[in-house]
């Protein structure tokens, strides 16, 4: 049977039966093309939140150093001496599958444009990686073109790639996520919001000419990926990154004029979502002339100019009277803007071709009374079996050498550095601590003042338990920021998940915010904005729920900041918080055994914040000269990437766990307990260490010191690990290099 | 004195060396726009790096074509001091007041991170604070630094002392493994007949506080000091941090 027209035409739209109801009851009459091509992505998950928003909700917003939560551009907290951090992270998870190289670069263009647009010169850039294993050559090439994507667009625009995280996970195949987070400075009082306001104000577009790319983008992050996928390629847009450098320099210098009502740039859904949001931000109504709009193409309709996500372009509402400034400060950067349209007070987004109406609709409807879907949930059925995990079931486990060894040259442990040299990380002249050294680390010009930047989520803790998971992805990415020495005073969240018409999922994805909130109550985190992704499915099978967190860390002595490597041969090396017997979804598991099972590690919330305010507490007064906490791979790791890079061996103690008896060494070497870091002070202030520890209430072990050219680690006197420090090294650092030699065989 | 930081679009270390010279320094700098015709009253100019023009033909190809290139032209030729670093270079090489041409890094990837470079000659405005031979560790961040001439301009290069900086180890041995890119004779920079045109790849203004690393590359900017000041002159805030 043929389906009716009208099917046909909403299944091309995404969009459904009761949803094209209610736009008929909305307008009083069938919609024309272009409307309906307006409700396909302004209702689209991704522009609509339709799905997440009663869950997002729920989620802490508020705070005294919160200047600007959700709902705008981007986030921005208070950061002392007039100045507020601006920022925000978000996916490109879909393009980049597509197109690696174009989908992350466009990712990468797209979040500075909403750093800019809020007025803050962007002076960092992080992103959250996820792919498959790396022994694919498939996955191989999406890893090499993301990242080149990456570095493409960051280093032509001048904004360094100060840190970041990437695991690899058969789950993201055919669907890596690409998340990209970007953090500017701008005056507190001088932050520039999207709305439209003013009758008679004139609508101006400047940037990039539009063209068929990227139509129906929106709505493409909005479905599952299928064997058809590759055909959705026309679908992803192409980046310009010197382009959008010209319009970073000109808009900046046009905000300082005083000049603008508000700007919002063309990301998702273009020129569509663009006016409409300002429109309804302001309580006002848009009216523009498509065919007033620049072209690349001859004879777009106006369906395709409003929906087309033609890169490098902003909507801008400029005061009356000063459009003159304003055409003089673009056309300086050879660039034009074209008046296109203006405000009006109706509310409505009224779209015209050569003055004939193509488009009137109210623009509340398309925001704020977009539909809102309370989808129903149940807790998925892998969950309960996937909780059981039977040490003993294992049988022997290898000797201890043999897994850390493993362990080292673990793509998701193994140093990061084929990635980051591609990045320009030093540009702009603010990096305080490199990549591979931590949380990204970069000074705020013209004050004391610095800033670490952590993304981090382990989605294995996720999988096993999604509100325990995601209580986990904050408490690491806040412990990171808090290990450089920074007070964590602000976060922004990037939820990848996977269908949430499937009530599993929406299970998960509920439970993730839930437990995310929680985190971020406890540790006094407000959430300032982000991005939530949909739909990371290839074929009916998601990715491992993913809720990424960009933390903000405050460091007030610049000069104090800390990294991840020990700095002097002697010094002494304690081991904050306590470990048990903890292999719940390690890296232990998954790369010895292949497995994803069990529970991830118990949090406790009141220790987590007690320890971070520890570790600000003795970064900021000199005492911690080195800190870095245990994540994949346990203390056995941590403490070797300690050694690494500065070259300084280590010999330590390292506690004993209870539990099974056949796995008390791998649980005491390589489980995940949360909460603990490695410090390492000077010899003569160990105890100055322990005592600020103790009026924490952070349990502190002296368990060696800093020196030799060896990795020795015992329990119970009994050496378990001594490799040397070369070797275990040259395995940690090469790993990834090792897969992209010529002549690389797949195991 | 007064430096030029010469504005081209897509430029991005622009401000880097400003604040190199301003806040590090301690000297005035200036930005000139591409489109000026005119130095102003600079002492030296700097072309910063960057990405001119997206860099989408050859690196530095559009920018010769810059208005303000015909005064950096005339400053040159009457013996002004100018450095082109990285892009900057790259502009340099592209207008045909340094020889030579820059071909993708071996690797085919961009590369970031700190290389040792030797100073080789010391007579040009750039150097002459620096030590016979010393090793500088600055940062390089380009994705075509490989430095190639033909074989009979490399020799007269050589022969002629133009060849300022060498990618070289810790220790100063120009060997393969310390050379990044792949730059024949691990040329890292090059000065001009005249001496008084300096371009290299590596980026001394990203090296000229502790804090980020190394400060190594202050010595360049300490030279030009001396070269239009004399000897002496007034460098007592150049560890001013911020």
């Amino acid at each position: 049977m043929t389906p009716d027209p009208i099917s046909q035409l909403l299944e091309q739209h995404g969009l459904t039966r009761e949803e094209y109801q209610r736009i008929l009851d909305t307008l009083g009459r069938e919609p024309t093309i272009t409307e309906l091509g307006i409700y396909s992505v302004m209702w689209s998950e991704h522009c609509s939140y339709k799905s997440s928003r009663v869950h997002l909700k729920t989620l802490p917003t508020t705070g005294p150093r919160v200047l600007q939560g959700p709902g705008e551009n981007a986030g921005a907290v208070d950061i002392g001496d007039g100045l507020a951090a601006v920022f925000k992270i978000e996916s490109h998870n879909h393009p980049s599958f597509i197109e690696p190289y174009q989908g992350a670069a466009t990712g990468v263009g797209g979040i500075i444009r909403d750093i800019f647009t809020m007025g803050a010169r962007p002076i960092a850039l992080l992103n959250s990686l996820r792919f498959g294993s790396l022994d694919e050559a498939l996955v191989r090439r999406t890893f090499a073109g993301v990242v080149a994507g990456i570095a493409g667009y960051g280093n032509s625009i001048g904004i360094p790639t100060v840190g970041g995280e990437i695991n690899f996970d058969e789950s993201y195949t055919g669907n890596p996520l690409v998340n990209v987070f970007c953090l500017g400075i701008a005056r507190a009082d001088e932050i520039i919001r999207a709305a439209a306001s003013g009758a008679g104000n004139a609508v101006y577009y400047v940037g990039a000419k539009t063209g068929r790319d990227g139509i129906h983008g929106a709505t493409m992050a909005s479905a599952e990926f299928d064997d058809k996928s590759a055909e959705k390629r026309p679908a992803v847009q192409v980046g310009d990154p010197f382009m959008e450098k010209l319009l970073l320099e000109a808009c900046l210098e046009v905000m300082k004029t005083d000049t603008l009502v508000g700007i919002q740039d063309m990301g998702a859904a273009g020129l569509t979502s663009s006016s409409t949001e300002m429109g309804a931000r302001g309580g006002a109504g848009v009216e523009i002339d498509v065919a007033l709009v620049p072209q690349r193409e001859t004879g777009m309709t106006p369906y395709e100019i409003m929906l087309s996500e033609s890169q490098e372009r902003m909507l801008m509402v400029v005061k009356k009277g000063r459009e003159a400034e304003v055409e003089r400060i673009f056309e300086k950067w050879d660039l034009h803007a074209v008046r296109i349209g203006e405000v009006t007070t109706d509310g409505r987004l009224r779209v015209k071709h050569h003055g004939a109406v193509v488009a009137e609709i109210p623009n509340t409807s398309l925001t704020d009374d977009a539909p809102r879907y309370t989808r129903p949930m149940v807790e998925p059925a892998y969950l309960k079996d996937a909780q059981q995990l039977s040490l003993e079931s294992l049988g022997q486990p290898s000797p201890a050498p043999d897994v850390f060894r493993r362990l080292l040259a673990s793509p998701t442990v193994a140093s990061k550095r084929w990635v980051y040299r591609q990045y320009d990380h030093m540009v702009r002249t603010n990096t305080l601590v490199l990549p591979g050294m931590g949380a990204g680390v970069v000074r705020v010009k013209g004050t004391t003042r610095a800033l670490a930047l952590s993304v981090d989520c382990n989605a294995r803790f996720v999988y096993l338990d999604p509100f325990a998971g995601a209580q986990l992805a904050v408490a690491e990415a806040a412990r990171n920021v808090a290990c450089a020495g920074g007070q964590p005073i602000g976060a922004t969240n990037c939820l990848n998940f996977g269908n949430p018409q499937r009530p599993e999922i929406m299970w998960q994805f509920a439970k993730a915010v839930e437990g995310m909130g929680a985190a971020c109550r406890a540790l006094d985190l407000p959430i300032t904005g982000g991005n939530v992704s949909l739909y990371n499915e290839t074929d009916g099978s998601a990715v491992l729920p993913t809720p990424v967190l960009g933390v903000v860390g405050l460091i007030e002595d610049a000069d104090r900041a800390v990294r991840r490597a020990f700095q002097a041969p002697g010094d002494v090396v304690l081991l904050l918080g306590e470990g048990r017997e903890e292999l719940g979804g390690s890296e232990y598991l998954k790369v010895m055994h292949g497995l994803v099972r069990g529970r991830p590690p118990v949090l406790d919330l009141t220790r987590e914040a007690a320890l971070q305010r520890l570790l600000v507490a003795g970064a900021a007064s000199g005492l911690i000269r080195s800190a870095h906490d245990c994540a994949e791979g346990g203390l056995a790791v941590t403490l070797a990437e300690c050694c690494f890079d500065t070259g300084y061996g280590i010999e330590a103690a390292v506690p004993a766990v209870e539990g099974t008896f056949s796995f008390r060494d791998i649980a005491a070497l390589f489980g995940e307990s949360a909460s603990r870091v490695v410090v390492s002070v000077a010899a003569n202030r160990a105890d100055e260490m322990i005592a600020l520890a103790a009026r924490a209430l952070v349990p502190a072990t002296v368990i060696g010191r800093v020196g030799g050219e060896r990795i020795r680690l015992t329990i119970d006197g009994r050496f378990v690990i001594d490799e040397p420090l070369a070797d275990a090294e040259d395995r940690w650092s090469t790993a990834i290099d090792r897969y992209f030699e010529t002549n690389h065989v797949t195991a | 004195m007064r430096f030029a930081v010469v504005v081209f679009p897509g430029s991005n270390c622009d401000h880097d060396a400003l604040y190199a010279v301003e806040h590090v320094l301690g000297q005035t700098a200036a930005f000139v726009w591409h489109k000026d015709t005119s130095l102003g009253d600079a002492d030296a100019v700097i072309l910063p790096g960057g990405f001119a023009y997206g860099d989408y033909l050859r690196t530095g190809a559009i920018a010769r074509f810059s208005p303000i290139m015909q005064a950096i032209k005339t400053f040159a030729a009457a013996g002004g001091p100018v450095i082109g670093i990285c892009n900057g270079f790259q502009v340099l090489l592209e207008a045909g007041l340094l020889p030579g041409a820059m071909l993708r890094n071996r690797s085919v990837r961009f590369q970031c991170e700190h290389v040792y470079v030797k100073v080789e000659q010391t007579d040009t405005p750039f150097t002459l604070a620096c030590a016979p031979g010393q090793v500088l560790r600055l940062p390089i961040a380009h994705g075509e630094g490989n430095y190639y001439a033909e074989p009979d301009v490399i020799a007269r290069l050589e022969q002629q002392r133009q060849v300022v900086f060498r990618y070289t180890t810790a220790q100063g041995a120009a060997t393969a493994e310390a050379n990044p890119n792949g730059s024949v004779h691990n040329i890292a920079g090059l000065c001009n007949e005249a001496r008084n045109v300096v371009g290299l790849m590596p980026h001394p203004e990203r090296a000229c506080e502790l804090a980020l690393g190394s400060a190594d590359g202050l010595v360049m900017f300490k030279s030009v000091l001396q070269a239009i000041n004399g000897v002496g002159s007034h460098l007592s805030r150049t560890l001013s941090p911020r």
